[in-house]
């Protein structure tokens, strides 16, 4: 298990994907897995920073990652005013150009990208979102994999 | 993230290198407002070095999409798009709203 607390700001996010994308490598995950976690923190913490922590200077984001034989979860922790991802409307994804919503595609690509997810508002003590990503079996059959 | 731009006789070209994420986006929206603002609204991005592109980079697409195209004045379109990007514009149901080369110089033979 490991942990780290970054600062939310924008500028931060290179550094918190690669923590999680490197939980992801250590976890023997494939390429395309560790797009999708590095994906999904990122858009979990743009969250933070822009709603939880919207008009709070110096707050701080927890991040840790651990994985098992099963999965690799990780959990985001802040201190910021309760905000509930699941609260947004997914974006419509059939409307024309000038009608399409700009919102609620960070949630989306969470939804899309993780096996599991789950938020909890802690009150006074900020929010908590867990997310998980199932270890992907590849059995071989004729020394090809026959799913991923 | 780096852009640069290049400016062709009927069209613009702007090369997106690196990451786009909610610290980056701002940029590339910037950059494509400086065009517009120029009254350019006939535009290639080119996204063969992007490494990566989260929902604000998605939101920044479509914002310059919808100024390019506003009053028929012009047109945004990609080429050279990354898979994965690519993936995620088919998820997104983004890959409808745009004209996709797979290289540039198709993409300015279309203007």
């Amino acid at each position: 298990m490991r942990t780290a607390i970054f600062p939310a700001k924008f500028d931060q996010l290179d550094a918190i994907r690669e923590f999680a994308a490197q939980a992801a490598r250590d976890a023997g995950m494939d390429d395309s897995a560790i797009y999708a976690v590095e994906l999904s923190m990122d858009e979990a913490c743009s969250n933070v920073i822009e709603h939880a922590y919207e008009g709070i200077e110096g707050g701080e984001i927890e991040c840790t990652c651990d994985s098992d034989e099963k999965n690799l979860t990780i959990i985001i922790h802040d201190h910021g005013k309760s905000f509930d991802p699941s609260s947004i409307a997914l974006p419509d994804l059939d409307s024309d150009l000038e009608s399409r919503p700009l919102g609620g595609l960070g949630v989306f690509f969470m939804k899309k990208s993780m096996d599991e997810l789950r938020f909890e508002s802690l009150g006074e003590e900020g929010n908590v979102l867990t997310m998980v990503k199932y270890r992907r079996i590849t059995p071989k059959k004729d020394g090809l994999p026959i799913n991923y | 993230m780096e852009i640069s731009s290049q400016q062709f006789k009927r069209c613009d070209l702007l090369k997106v290198k690196g990451k786009v994420d909610s610290f980056t986006a701002p940029d590339l929206i910037k950059a494509i407002e400086a065009l517009n603002n120029e009254n350019h609204f006939k535009i290639i991005l080119d996204l063969s070095e992007l490494e990566y592109m989260s929902s604000a980079g998605f939101r920044a697409l479509l914002l310059g999409l919808r100024n390019c195209k506003r009053f028929n004045r012009g047109e945004m379109v990609l080429a050279s798009v990354p898979k994965k990007v690519m993936d995620a514009l088919e998820l997104t149901g983004f890959k409808p709203l745009f004209k996709i080369f797979d290289e540039i110089t198709p993409a300015v033979g279309n203007f």
